[in-house]
């Protein structure tokens, strides 16, 4: 082998990927054929997957999960840079905010919130206005309360990480040229921080999704609560509850697909890698088992 | 405008106890190339980021234009400043660092017009034009699109040069501005300070480059552990060094 000729040349056999594939398959059809012998009515999971009850749950869900993902989102930027103040009372704040709701069960969050009652029998400004918190504390407002508030202290921490992850010499820069400290976190540190923030608070959305299924407790008419409605007179239990985490199925995975065309989106400027390959070239690469990568 | 753009007397600091600036005293008037040499450590880089508060002075007053930074002087007493306050003082003075810290994701032209836009409130049309001019000045008009990581590091620098200018300082500073770069991209960067020296910017430059600091330097400062050793014409520090310590680093880099 001399000169311009290309290199031809047997290329590595991985014998073990066909032995590992038989086995993972082998287990698989075990599983499914002994699924599929249980006594499970599968028709019963299929039959109510496109039932309105299911769906406008379905929505609900989705709703509840996008409103209370953004308050989350949003709470969690507040208390991410007021964590990360020179100001001992806005820190402290932040850290409490943080160290309560992320140790407290959000169940119990979303109860407290239904119950408000309980504590403040009504809302208002003293001698101005005032109403009836049971009237103003319907389901759907306990939920997106009960489930944002909690992301937010999630969020929090996530938002922190993403700050610390931007070089200091950034914020240097950026002061060098007289902008103030409120423009420099907005302009130059928040926006780099995206790219360190989004992957986990897609893995957080999709937490989301699921978790939201606990606002069936305050009586929110969430995709859980539509299948309880309908199993607790029919006793389908284990067959709706495959139709709605048939459903989630379907929603996390549409949403997985968001997450990777907003990563690339602020990526931007920093890595020329991510825009070589498409989302299906990722995924056949994901799935290609002769070659090596 | 009379007296010194920038005036130190007896500047000090610490990190923690250790003392890396002694008492520094200098000046540096209009229209001044002043080059800040000496072994890392020396505390020159210390210094060049009091002069714009990136750090604290702990002792000692230091005046640019005739100004505190950093401070404020009321019937005696000195009052801090705050941020908001500093960052106004920061409009004179622009600043080049050794790593270049442009905005990643911005291009070449945002990053210029960032400042412009955001602090003086210029109009986006009127800024572009301008951050384009800059560009022009530093030879980069064909890159204005470009972002940070696909142009080498003698454009970034360049760049960043332009970025500063946008504010129209009156006072520019260098931290090491060639020290990230490789050998054949630190003369494109000299060059942009050279012009700049000629058109009659004020500026400290912190530099290991003696080359540049004999040809375009107007004063050279030699520091080491937190004091200045040695200073006069560049031509005297690094032909005829006085000091036993300025002969000894001298003779080490040239």
């Amino acid at each position: 082998m001399t000169g311009n000729a290309d290199i031809v040349a047997v290329p590595v056999r991985h014998y073990g990927r066909w032995v590992g594939a038989a086995v993972v398959i082998a287990l698989l059809v075990v599983l499914v054929y002994g699924f599929s012998q249980g006594n499970i009515d599968y028709g019963t999971t299929w039959q109510y997957f496109t039932a309105d009850t299911i769906v406008s749950g379905m929505w609900n869900t989705l709703l509840i999960s996008l409103l209370a993902q953004a308050l989350g989102v949003g709470l969690g930027v507040v208390a991410a840079v007021m964590r990360t103040s020179k100001n001992p009372v806005t820190s402290a704040v932040a850290w409490f905010y943080i160290w309560f709701f992320r140790g407290t069960p959000v169940l119990v969050q979303l109860l407290v919130w239904y119950n408000l009652s309980l504590v403040f029998p009504t809302i208002g400004l003293p001698g101005i206005a005032s109403w009836d918190t049971n009237s103003l504390m319907t389901p759907f407002l306990a939920a997106l309360l009960g489930l944002g508030i909690n992301e937010g202290a999630y969020m929090a921490e996530i938002v922190r990480a993403g700050i610390g992850s931007v070089d200091h010499g950034q914020t240097e820069a950026a002061h060098a040229l007289g902008l103030s400290p409120t423009k420099t976190m907005r302009r130059i540190v928040l926006p780099q921080a995206m790219r360190v923030i989004i992957p986990p608070t897609g893995n957080e959305f999709i937490n989301m999704l699921k978790t939201s299924s606990l606002a069936y407790a305050v009586q929110f008419d969430e995709l859980l609560l539509s299948a309880v409605g309908i199993y607790s007179s029919n006793l389908m239990v284990i067959e709706l509850l495959f139709t709605v985490s048939l459903w989630y199925l379907v929603l996390t995975s549409v949403f997985s697909v968001g997450q990777y065309y907003l990563e690339r989106r602020f990526s931007r400027g920093t890595s020329r890698a991510t825009r070589s390959r498409g989302l299906l070239g990722q995924v056949a690469a994901n799935l290609r088992l002769g070659r090596t990568r | 405008m009379t007296g010194p753009m920038v005036e130190a007397r007896g500047v000090r600091k610490y990190y923690g106890s250790l003392q890396v600036l002694r008492g520094i005293d200098l000046d540096v008037a209009e229209g001044e190339v002043m080059c800040l040499v000496g072994p890392s450590g020396s505390g020159k880089s210390t210094f060049l980021r009091c002069i714009n508060h990136l750090e604290r002075l702990d002792g000692g007053t230091l005046r640019v234009r005739g100004r505190l930074v950093g401070f404020e002087e009321r019937k005696g007493k000195l009052y801090e400043m705050r941020e908001r306050e500093i960052a106004s003082q920061r409009l004179d003075i622009g600043m080049v660092f050794q790593r270049f810290n442009l905005f990643p994701h911005m291009t070449a032209l945002q990053n210029v017009m960032e400042a412009p836009v955001q602090v003086r409130r210029e109009k986006t049309a009127a800024a572009r034009k301008r951050a384009l001019d800059l560009l022009e000045r530093v030879g980069l008009a064909d890159k204005c699109g470009a972002y940070p990581g696909m142009l080498s590091g003698g454009q970034q620098q360049r760049v960043a040069i332009a970025r500063a200018l946008a504010m129209e300082p009156k006072l520019m500073l260098f931290d090491e501005p060639t020290s990230a770069l490789d050998p054949e991209l630190v003369g494109e960067v000299l060059d942009v300070m050279r012009q700049l020296a000629e058109s009659g910017m004020t500026m400290v430059v912190v530099t290991h480059e003696m080359g540049f600091a004999r040809e375009v330097g107007d004063s050279m400062v030699f520091m080491d552990q937190g004091v200045v050793v040695e200073s006069g014409s560049p031509k005297d520090v690094l032909s005829n060094p006085q000091h036993a310590r300025t002969q000894a680093f001298l003779s080490k880099v040239l």
